[in-house]
């Protein structure tokens, strides 16, 4: 059994016009239902193995997102979702805008698109969860050679 | 005494195995009721395997040895009961694991664990009541809370006598199986106004352990749901599995249909359906 086999979710709406959020909340609906691949959509960073960020980050936002990443427990993914995340897109010279996801965080997955398809969320997450199992597989090693050290 | 035994192994070991399926196709079900596909049947299972090979991140160490003690006395409520033990002993033991879950949750210093564990306690007051009635009704009917002497007494299966207490029981099987309208505390769905209540602080084993606890109580609870049935011969025991099978299957409905309730309208609801439904059915079998 596989670590990815339970992908649970935390959506963070960074300064995004929305468009991205309600193409993530579409992924939910019957017609895309990702619960089919065991993904849950939780609000709380503490169960959340994958987090999954929308609209660019801006001053104010920073230290939220950051908080939220350090919260949740190893192994973890980060999902960049639609251009805004990815490197400020439409926003990007904004006064307020610091730039995409990757200012503040490690982030693992981009998925393009203004707003990104549902299919492409899918894709993204998916793909997120088989990084999962690698970060999964390198925190062990990590821990025996730890333990032999 | 070897039945007894083997009753009270058999849950220890098969309980959480049954309760995870039963999460399993509970949640296929509500994905179907939903027009969805919904996650494999083993899901659970998965979800619970992910947990314990998570990173655990420890808020305080009270609250570990807290929900171990929950874990520790619902299995102990259930073993019990399938023992064949004092069903007194059985439901206070189970409080008893409810109340170390609640202190779990309020040891962690965080706004929403707190709020869920006052709501927890709401949740527990407005259940209380027709849980206790259900063993006043066992005694009423047939002169003892013994488990074993309930299902060997002769007579009719106590559903005959305690129609209302059963009705009852129902109604706060929806509290205690933490369904919509009254998941208050803690919710599987994606409800979000404070997080996730209860298990806010929870994370990767511990919050495993939970899960587990949970599964062992569902078991436990529809256990009790036979026991108005089970009368210790193979067609009453196949009566009392179809009625468990039906009972959840009502209560994945409820959930379902209904949206999540206030606190008030909650204690006001279940206290009524304990008065009306319970104290009348006791009054009257007391009474003849
Ligand atoms: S990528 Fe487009 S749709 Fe998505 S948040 Fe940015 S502007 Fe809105």
């Amino acid at each position: 059994m596989k670590v990815s086999k339970s992908p649970w979710l935390m959506h963070y709406d960074g300064s995004s016009c929305n468009g991205c959020d309600i193409e993530v909340l579409a992924c939910l609906t019957p017609v895309y239902d990702v619960e089919r691949f065991g993904v849950m959509n939780t609000g709380n960073p503490k169960h959340a193995d994958i987090f999954l960020i929308t609209g660019g980050i801006n001053a104010q936002n920073a230290p939220v997102v950051k908080q939220l990443y350090s919260q949740m427990p190893n192994p973890k993914v980060v999902v960049a979702v639609g251009v805004c995340a990815c490197n400020g897109g439409i926003f990007k010279e904004c006064y307020n805008i610091l730039g995409g996801v990757d200012t503040v965080l490690p982030v693992d997955i981009y998925v393009p698109g203004c707003a990104a398809r549902p299919e492409a969320i899918i894709d993204g997450v998916v793909r997120a969860v088989a990084l999962l199992d690698e970060k999964k597989k390198a925190l062990s090693q990590e821990q025996v050679s730890s333990k032999e050290a | 005494m070897i039945w007894q035994i083997l009753g009270t192994i058999c849950y220890i070991i098969l309980a959480p195995i049954l309760g995870g399926l039963l999460q399993g196709i509970d949640r296929k079900l509500t994905a179907r009721l939903q027009g969805r596909q919904g996650p494999p049947l083993l899901q659970p299972f998965y979800d619970l395997y992910k947990l314990f090979s998570k990173e655990v991140v420890v808020v305080n160490d009270v609250q570990n040895f807290l929900v171990g003690g929950f874990l520790l006395f619902v299995v102990f409520s259930g073993a019990l009961f399938f023992f064949g033990g004092d069903l007194l002993l059985v439901f206070f033991s189970l409080t008893l694991a409810g109340i170390f879950f609640t202190m779990s949750s309020c040891s962690a210093n965080s706004p929403y664990s707190s709020m869920g564990a006052q709501r927890e306690l709401m949740q527990m007051m407005a259940y209380e009541p027709m849980v206790l009635l259900v063993a006043i009704g066992f005694y009423v009917a047939t002169g003892t809370f013994n488990v074993k002497e309930i299902v060997l007494h002769n007579g009719m299966p106590a559903i005959v006598y305690l129609p209302g207490i059963f009705i009852g029981f129902l109604y706060i099987l929806t509290i205690k199986f933490r369904k919509s309208p009254f998941d208050l505390s803690t919710s599987h769905h994606a409800h979000q106004e404070m997080v996730q209540g209860l298990t806010t602080e929870l994370s990767g084993s511990v919050l495993g352990l939970v899960e587990l606890s949970h599964w062992y109580e569902n078991i436990f609870l529809l256990g009790v749901v036979g026991l108005f049935l089970y009368k210790a011969s193979w067609w009453s025991a196949i009566a009392a599995i179809v009625v468990c099978a039906i009972s959840y299957f009502l209560e994945i409905i409820i959930d379902n249909v209904f949206p999540r309730v206030k606190w008030q309208s909650m204690l006001k609801s279940a206290w009524m359906v304990t008065l009306v439904a319970g104290v009348v059915n006791l009054m009257i079998i007391a009474v003849i």
